[in-house]
């Protein structure tokens, strides 16, 4: 899938804002994932030439951080808190009642390609613990029940075809 | 007490440039503009005694005075990287009060005269950056950046940068790196960011809650905020209380306040009342404490007496009942996963501290592995490329000076005894 015209002009924009062109290396990577659904070697190519840097410097790059996937996810990616806090106020429990809910461990997705569930360090929600991330939204303050309603929102929202990110706003 | 740094959050719409203005906001910045020289503004803020909330609690005055005199371009970096488990302070600022981040650092640039500034906002921080760069755009529209501000001749852009999932980032020779569009590894130090930082030029990085100090300096003045909190540790803290608690949330108080109150009357006292087991009182890497350590007033120097530090603010509380062997594998299984590979005792000491602390929360432990732990921290502690040895350290030789039964309990019976453990895997 080539990268659309969209794409390029914003990464065009974003480049401009630098000093230095190769500081856009983590912005580029963001819309080629987004583009995409993950990094392919296509990808690499993509941002190298962008950036003028070569594709194996750029893969060298992505691979340091783990927003930045390397193989598909499933349209919702569930990520679990598992750090402290979380894990003080029953992250387990719920990793556990997501798994049977799901039908899939952890690092799955599930066969309709809709869930994908892995557990992830820290989201900086300390306080309002225990709290999962799905794709760009944090949900905070997790009960099992809360998370039925989650996957019940998600469901509807992926059979109406809706915007990710307009089931149920901003928490 | 009044509210200063969370005075707008809760106020409907407070991200929005409107509500900021109809709250005073862009008036410090207005004044710095047409009254202060940069210099004034660096003496202001040395005077203040701020210190910086990030972790490392320097003087920003000082570290601002670092910058050598003559040499252009300048930038200032907001580390809104905000990683360190059990902290969570600083999103509550860009989600409901990013104008007033922006204004310090419209301010702290000017004092430093930089022209261009970024926000390294991590990457999950989705609606902290969107409302950033909302609020950039409403800031530009309304005169407050860009060219000759206000008529001042002085110029200012921020740039949002996103950072994509790597706790190291956090720390500053990382993000820098990161910034330039490279894996997150840290560099060594000297030279330090001041004189040689993003792009070789003179970098200044602060944390998002001490830039957001800067406004209200300016507003109320340095006398103002030295006449909170204890005499070296002047002004306010935002505290992120979590864990085993009535009531988490994140909570502003002067320096100095008691952890009893800000566990007992702010947090509402541990869940089921069970007793104070331990308290981290600075982010997941400050050594733990105990309730006889409640008393101790949460100020960089008290803390620092008891045995911890402050760092960040982060307070987590862990009730009787709660395995430590358990706490402490956790932490160190997340250090395993985001240390950046690039020195020896990162790399290879961290993952040995975690399979230790694995085998023996499994109860396959030796007692002479306790000594093995501590001596492995005697290898990272000081000897890392960067600060997160030190931050390895923290909890593993605070929790067998404090409690080494609850190790000694696994080895011994082989098994946990206590109620509850926080072990995923």
């Amino acid at each position: 899938m080539p990268f659309s015209e969209a794409a390029q002009r914003e990464l065009q924009e974003i480049i401009q804002r630098y000093p230095d062109k190769r500081s856009a290396m983590l912005p580029a990577l963001a819309i080629a994932q987004r583009e995409q659904g993950y990094l392919t070697p296509e990808a690499y190519r993509w941002v190298a030439e962008a950036l003028d840097t070569s594709p194996t410097w750029v893969a060298s790059v992505a691979s340091f951080y783990t927003m930045l996937r390397k193989e598909p996810a499933g349209r919702y990616l569930i990520q679990v808190c598992t750090n402290l806090s979380c894990s003080l106020l029953g992250a387990k429990p719920l990793l556990d009642h997501l798994r049977q809910r799901l039908g899939i461990d952890v690092g799955e997705t599930t066969p309709d390609g809709l869930f994908t569930l892995t557990t992830v360090e820290c989201l900086g929600s300390c306080a309002t613990a225990p709290v999962m991330q799905v794709n760009d939204r944090y949900y905070e303050q997790l009960t099992p029940e809360r998370i039925d309603e989650i996957l019940a929102g998600l469901r509807r929202e992926a059979g109406t075809c809706g915007d990710d990110r307009t089931a149920e706003g901003h928490s | 007490m009044d509210k200063f740094l969370l005075r707008n959050v809760g106020v409907p719409d407070s991200h929005h440039i409107e509500v900021y203005l109809s709250r005073g906001g862009y008036e410090s910045w207005r004044r710095v503009l047409t009254s202060m020289q940069p210099q004034a503004v660096v003496d202001l803020v040395k005077s203040s005694g701020l210190r910086g909330r990030g972790g490392a609690g320097f003087p920003t005055g000082m570290k601002w005075g670092f910058v050598p005199q003559g040499v252009y371009p300048r930038y200032l970096v907001c580390n809104a990287d905000e990683g360190e488990p059990g902290t969570c302070k600083d999103r509550v600022l860009m989600e409901n009060d990013p104008h007033l981040v922006l204004e310090g650092i419209a301010i702290s640039s000017y004092a430093i005269e930089a022209h261009l500034a970024f926000i390294y906002v991590r990457g999950e921080f989705t609606l902290s950056a969107e409302r950033l760069e909302a609020a950039i755009a409403e800031a530009h529209a309304h005169g407050f950046l860009g060219k000759n501000i206000l008529g001042s001749g002085y110029d200012l852009d921020i740039v949002v940068h996103r950072g994509a999932g790597a706790y190291i980032c956090g720390e500053e020779t990382a993000l820098l790196t990161s910034l330039e569009g490279e894996r997150g590894n840290p560099r060594l130090k000297p030279p330090f960011p001041a004189t040689e930082g993003l792009y070789r030029k003179p970098t200044v990085i602060n944390n998002v809650e001490t830039l957001a100090n800067v406004p209200l300096i300016v507003q109320y003045g340095a006398e103002w905020y030295k006449s909170m909190g204890t005499e070296k540790s002047p002004g306010i803290k935002l505290f992120a209380l979590s864990g085993q608690v009535k009531r988490p949330g994140v909570y502003e108080l002067p320096l100095g306040t008691p952890l009893r109150t800000l566990i007992e009357e702010y947090g509402g006292g541990t869940l089921e009342n069970r007793p104070v087991k331990a308290v981290i009182p600075g982010g997941s890497s400050a050594p733990m404490l105990t309730a006889a350590h409640l008393d101790t007033p949460l100020d960089y120097e008290s803390i620092a007496a008891a045995g911890s530090m402050l760092g960040s603010g982060a307070v987590i509380v862990i009730a009787e009942g709660t395995c430590i062997v358990s706490v402490v594998r956790r932490l160190i299984e997340f250090y395993a996963h985001e240390d950046c590979g690039q020195c020896i005792p990162g790399r290879e000491g961290i993952a040995w501290l975690a399979r230790i602390l694995e085998r023996i929360e499994a109860g396959q432990g030796r007692e002479e592995d306790l000594d093995l732990l501590l001596d492995i921290c005697d290898g990272l502690s000081g000897r890392s490329l960067c600060p997160l040895g030190d931050a390895v350290v923290g909890p593993v030789r605070s929790s067998l000076k404090h409690f080494r039964d609850d190790y000694l309990a696994h080895i011994r019976t082989g098994q946990c005894v206590q109620p509850v453990a926080v072990t995923i895997a």
